[in-house]
């Protein structure tokens, strides 16, 4: 049968435009129920016992949502006891409208097979496809269909009543105009509170329920407590005469009462703009897009240099602000303003802990998430007792003008508080790193095991399966991307082979693989844990040059002079079966012991021996060695606990491998600049602004030492003499704040960007191209690298320059937050480290002064942290530290040793 | 941005049909009486009518004759109310003359030309409403017309377009999925021998899915076919019972 759909709909330009569509309805859309007998489906998702033991509903049914339910309450769904729902085309296309992340969720749930949750398309089906009547809403239309599509199903199922015991459907809905009109038409419908507080065996689902509007009201206390939002019509307006700015809300990390909207502005130009009071922040979260209304400029203020953690409970809130003295000099003082609405919240389930209300009977307790730029967040629970000592999810639900803390409801349960699998999650989830199992899907593309190189294969490879190729790489690694040779040629000259894993041979364009391994984006390394972006098969074993196996490799060989000029460069897909795959310390073992000689080894000798040659060249040219302190800890081999931990060591033969790294990166990224110079994917690292140096300059000068940072080449040089007599460590401490004057270096589509400079490395063009296991940068390198010499075909992706530029975002963003996780992996651990340990005395430095509080670094253990004056329970010690700062008002510059500072106890 | 969902995960386009289905398609044939052949189609929202004229000797410049074969015209046009904004010039655009080169293109494969040497068919299509698929709808009525004139052909010329989502062929694309960023082929078909009269794309496609959307086309066209087989038998029945015989 077929209905003709008319519609009008307004252009972007502002237009009305009719819009005529086809609309078919059909009758052979099954209701996917176990039970029935009926309809001629080939599979069932829908079960025949579909039991939940619930006091509202004793017989067996199937549950529908409306969008609402859907939207606010997806937490629920996703409840492994909510299973046999049935959701319905109306609903799904509304919540996909309405929500992104909620709809990915959704998704996902329906994929679940273990979920039973069926997609009836209901507007398809002849029964329950309803028209529009005139004066009737869209939305009205919708809660219609969904109940006629329910009435359909209720009358579907009882057909077959007989043969089942009394099968039904349940229709959910937290609408009382919508609950009121099914029940006119003898639907069971419940309000979704009803039903999930109704469920016997799960009285804890009831916690993850969201609060609705209505039952906020208990929650009111007379005063309010914060200015009401503008609506979104005033917001606009306002952001289109200039009288509100439009930014990204981001809370400061050392003061709960500060934050900073970063507004950006026509082209490169941007401001931020400083909020200061609760009153000011008004309810805004990290992360929010918010309208800021800039103060009068008398009342602007300069940034607190005081550390402030919201320890208050809810009452006292005015005592911390009256701290706030004003007299700050003219200078000092930046745009500050306050918020007036909120555009878009970016609120997400947060991990933290919870904090037990003191009276015992209370169900409303606070919640205290592991960011400390999120506010405490109230949540009502009845297992708070169960809960206290665990590390928990929570969503917040909204935030009321008169309450201090955003209300919110609990997700989930990650276990216990400073239980090593319980914070490795924590610290993953924070970080928004992606760390499910593979999806089958995924799994469904790894090449069918056991695997062998066929005939097909080596069609475009070269053969290099005689060379003596061999790998370098830390111990325990189990995912080899690259390995080496190095012979010497007939002509006099040495050839210098790289070899990379083939991956972009297995991961092809566009599938559900290359999908996951894009959006994951880089391989996490976290302290004994690594999370895959590619499956296991393929890292640690398929695409892993392991020794004495045959693995598909890409090939960068060169041939150079023993100057190690390069005399010609070619690359090409390849097979090779590397003879040893070492360690660092072994390899430089091999080279040092003189009585050994075999091939391997003086492949080695010739690397290394360019290598340095190379080295010295590069810091010619201005290359800067830059120390930032990383520390391995050496775990115990049963409880995977550290038992101790150390600097790491760097050797000759790291710089080895790096060295040849670099120089395969930078040929790559040549030749595919030449050959794609709109597509081509590339890393920059931009030079700093002068103003960053500030804090390196400051704390040199301390010393009495000058730094000079025209050029990364004179920065590099004077970090060079920088040397203090009896103070070897100055150098380091020097070098470690370089490091943090230095911008990120980036991935970039070379067709959007004109600025392909690498400071660091004091290379014009660079890319990633040798670890395609653990980064995707490097696959969409091969691919274009192997578009370029001819071995494989292209994709539309590949030569989009938007597309590669939204990747290069996405890119960044998880390496960024790789590395985020990465370091507080290692902090976890070290405070793991130090509990068993007690207290100890070691020799720290420090870093920065603050008004209340010093920043202190202790080199052995890498770790860093903020130290009170005036603390609760650290009096006597700081004191002396107390007289020696307090005529100093704004921070000042002190970095120096301060020796045997107590160590803190945490 | 979050467009429209070509596909569902049941399997359903957005108006409701599978991947492999057809819009409804009616036709009829020799709706004028003036011209010698005319027909008129519908494929879902898009509607064609086609009018055929000749053989005949050539009109206008006689340099055009071929000595051995007809010569065959075809303008294609697009009436202003076809679309949903009022199209400024019917004929005559870059889009509409392409579109005329394409049809006639088709036709010389399908009609037997040979058979009317220094003389001239001619073709004229106009698109009544506009929902996709314009090319295939034309091809499909002017064949009607054709037939409807009389003029031998080696075959039906059936024709279809196929878009590729989701690794999964669409036939008989409408406008809402050809605007919506698919990359579409187009495809006139001979169907009985299987040869290709036309094949069209202009859009990215990667070579590996070629060969399945051009047998997902030609399966399309399989099917259209039928559908105006019956058309002309159902037509013939009519007049026959009118002329008595």
């Amino acid at each position: 049968m077929l209905k003709s759909k008319t519609f009008v709909k307004k252009t972007r330009s502002g237009g009305v435009m009719k819009i005529v569509r086809e609309h078919y309805l059909r009758d052979d859309i099954w209701c996917g129920s176990e039970a029935c007998t009926e309809c001629k489906q080939e599979s069932t998702v829908l079960q025949k016992d579909a039991c939940i033991e619930s006091n509202l509903c004793s017989y067996p049914h199937y549950l529908i949502p409306d969008t609402n339910v859907v939207l606010h309450q997806i937490d629920v769904l996703e409840d492994p006891m909510i299973r046999n729902v049935i959701i319905l085309q109306t609903v799904l296309q509304e919540v996909r409208h309405r929500s992104a992340p909620v709809y990915k969720r959704l998704k996902d749930i329906i994929h679940e097979k273990e979920k039973h949750f069926y997609t009836f398309t209901n507007e398809h089906r002849r029964e329950t496809f309803i028209e529009r009547e005139p004066g009737e809403s869209a939305n009205d239309r919708n809660d219609r269909a969904i109940r006629v599509a329910a009435k359909w199903y209720s009358q579907h199922l009882k057909m077959f009543e007989s043969d089942t015991d009394g099968l039904k459907v349940v229709l959910l809905t937290n609408d009382q105009g919508n609950k009121q009109k099914a029940e006119e038409s003898d639907l069971l419908v419940y309000k979704c509170e009803e039903y999930i507080k109704s469920l016997i065996a799960n009285p804890e689902l009831v916690d993850r329920l969201a609060l609705s509007s209505d039952d906020k009201n208990e929650i009111t206390s007379s005063k309010v407590l914060f200015p009401e939002h503008l609506p979104l019509s005033r917001i606009q307006a306002g952001i289109k005469s200039g009288s509100f700015l439009q930014g990204t809300f981001r809370a400061s990390r050392d003061n709960y009462l500060e934050a900073t909207v970063f507004v950006q502005g026509e082209g490169e130009d941007s401001t931020e703009v400083l909020i200061q009071g609760l009153q000011n922040l008004n309810r805004a979260v990290h992360q929010d897009v918010v309208a800021v209304q800039l103060l009068p400029r008398n009342q602007w203020v300069a940034p607190s240099s005081v550390v402030l953690q919201d320890e208050g409970t809810a009452k006292d809130d005015d005592v911390e602000e009256e701290e706030e003295e004003k007299a700050v000099t003219e200078a000092a003082r930046k745009p500050t303003g306050k918020v007036v609405g909120i555009i878009k919240r970016n609120w997400r389930p947060f991990c933290g802990m919870l904090n037990v209300s003191q009276i015992k009977e209370s169900t409303r307790h606070l919640f205290t998430p592991a960011d400390r730029r999120i506010p405490r967040i109230r949540i009502e629970t009845r297992q708070a007792s169960t809960l206290a000592g665990q590390r928990i999810m929570v969503a917040i639900d909204g935030w009321p003008k008169h309450s201090r803390y955003p209300n919110g409801h609990f997700v989930r349960s990650l276990g216990g508080a400073g239980e090593k699998n319980t914070e490795e999650e924590v610290l993953l989830l924070e970080h928004d790193v992606p760390h499910q199992a593979f999806s089958q899907a995924v799994l469904s593309f790894l090449p069918k095991m056991p695997w062998a190189i066929t005939p097909e294969d080596m069609v475009r490879r070269e053969d290099l399966r005689h060379l003596t190729v061999c790998s370098v790489d830390p111990p325990g690694c189990t995912d080899i991307d690259d390995a080496l040779h190095c012979r010497e040629l007939e002509n006099g000259n040495l050839e210098v082979g790289v070899h990379i894993a083939d991956v972009s041979h297995f991961i092809r364009p566009g599938n559900a693989l290359d999908k996951e391994a894009a959006n994951r984006g880089t391989t996490v390394y976290l302290c004994g844990k690594r999370i895959d972006m590619v499956p296991e098969l393929l890292s640690s074993n398929l695409c892993s040059l392991r020794s004495n196996v045959e693995r598909l490799a890409f090939s960068c060989i060169w041939e150079m002079n023993h100057e190690a000029e390069i005399l010609k460069t070619r690359f090409t897909k390849s097979v090779i079966n590397s003879k040893a795959s070492l360690t660092y310390a072994e390899a430089q073992m091999r080279i040092d012991d003189t009585t050994k000689n075999d091939d391997t080894t003086k492949s080695l000798r010739g690397l290394n021996k360019l290598a340095k040659i190379l080295k010295r060249r590069r810091i010619e040219k201005g290359a800067l060695t830059l120390s930032s302190l990383e520390v391995r800890f050496h775990m115990d081999s049963e409880t995977h606990d550290p038992i101790d931990l150390q600097t790491k060591e760097l050797m000759e033969t790291n710089s080895m491998v790096e060295e040849f790294m670099l120089l395969a990166n930078i040929s790559v990224a040549q030749k595919i600049y030449d050959e794609f110079s709109e597509c081509a994917l590339l890393r920059k690292h931009p030079a700093p602004p002068p103003s960053n140096y500030d804090i390196l300059l400051k704390a040199a000068k301390s010393k009495d030492v000058v730094i000079h940072t025209d050029s990364a080449k004179a920065l590099a040089d004077s970090l060079d003499v920088a040397k203090v007599d009896g103070f070897p460590y100055f150098n380091t401490l020097l070098r470690i704040l370089a490091t943090r004057c230095m911008m990120q270096a980036v991935y970039f589509c070379s067709g959007m960007d004109s600025d392909f400079h690498h400071y660091g490395l004091a290379s014009p063009i660079y890319t990633h191209f040798t670890s395609p296991i653990r980064r995707y940068a490097d696959i969409i390198v091969h691919r274009l690298l192997a578009v370029a010499i001819g071995a494989d075909s292209t994709y539309p992706d590949l030569m989009d320059k938007h597309k590669q530029s939204a990747l290069c975002n996405n890119l960044n963003y998880r390496h960024k937050m790789a590395q985020y996780a990465q370091r507080a992996s290692v902090a976890f651990h070290t405070q793991l480290f130090f509990k068993s340990r007690g207290i100890l005395n070691e020799e720290g430095f420090v870093l920065f002064v603050r008004k209340n509080a010093i920043i202190v670094l202790i080199p052995k253990f890498g770790l860093e942290g903020t130290v009170f004056f005036d603390g609760k329970d650290k009096t006597a010690p700081n004191l002396v530290y107390d007289e020696e700062i307090s005529g100093v008002s704004v921070p000042a510059p002190d970095v120096g040793p301060q020796a045997k500072k107590p160590k803190l106890d945490q | 941005m979050a467009g429209l969902e070509l596909l569902s995960d049941q399997g359903y386009r957005l108006d409701g049909r599978k991947a492999t289905e057809l819009r409804k398609v009616q036709a009829r044939m020799g709706v004028f009486a003036q011209a010698d052949g005319s027909a008129y189609l519908e494929q879902g929202n898009t509607k064609a009518l086609a009018v055929v004229y000749g053989p005949h000797e050539m009109r206008g410049s006689r340099s055009r004759t071929l000595h051995d074969r007809a010569v065959i015209n075809c303008q294609y046009s697009m009436a202003t109310f076809s679309t949903a904004e009022r199209k400024r010039r019917p004929h005559g655009d870059r889009k509409s003359t392409e579109m005329s080169l394409h049809l006639k293109q088709t036709f010389e494969a399908a009609v037997m030309t040979q058979l009317y040497p220094r003389s001239q068919i001619d073709i004229y299509v106009k698109i009544l409403q506009s929902d996709g698929g314009n090319y295939s709808v034309c091809v499909n009525a002017a064949t009607l017309a054709v037939i409807d004139a009389g003029i031998p052909m080696r075959d039906y010329v059936c024709a279809c377009t196929v878009g590729f989502v989701d690794e999964t062929p669409l036939a008989d694309l409408c406008y809402a999925e050809e605007s919506g960023g698919v990359s579409s082929l187009a495809l006139a078909l001979l169907p009985r021998g299987g040869q290709i009269a036309l094949l069209q794309m202009d859009a990215r496609l990667h070579q590996d899915h070629l060969e399945t959307l051009i047998e997902a086309a030609m399966t399309a066209c399989k099917g259209v076919s039928k559908v105006l087989d019956e058309v002309v038998r159902q037509h013939l029945q009519e007049v026959s019972v009118l002329t008595g015989e």
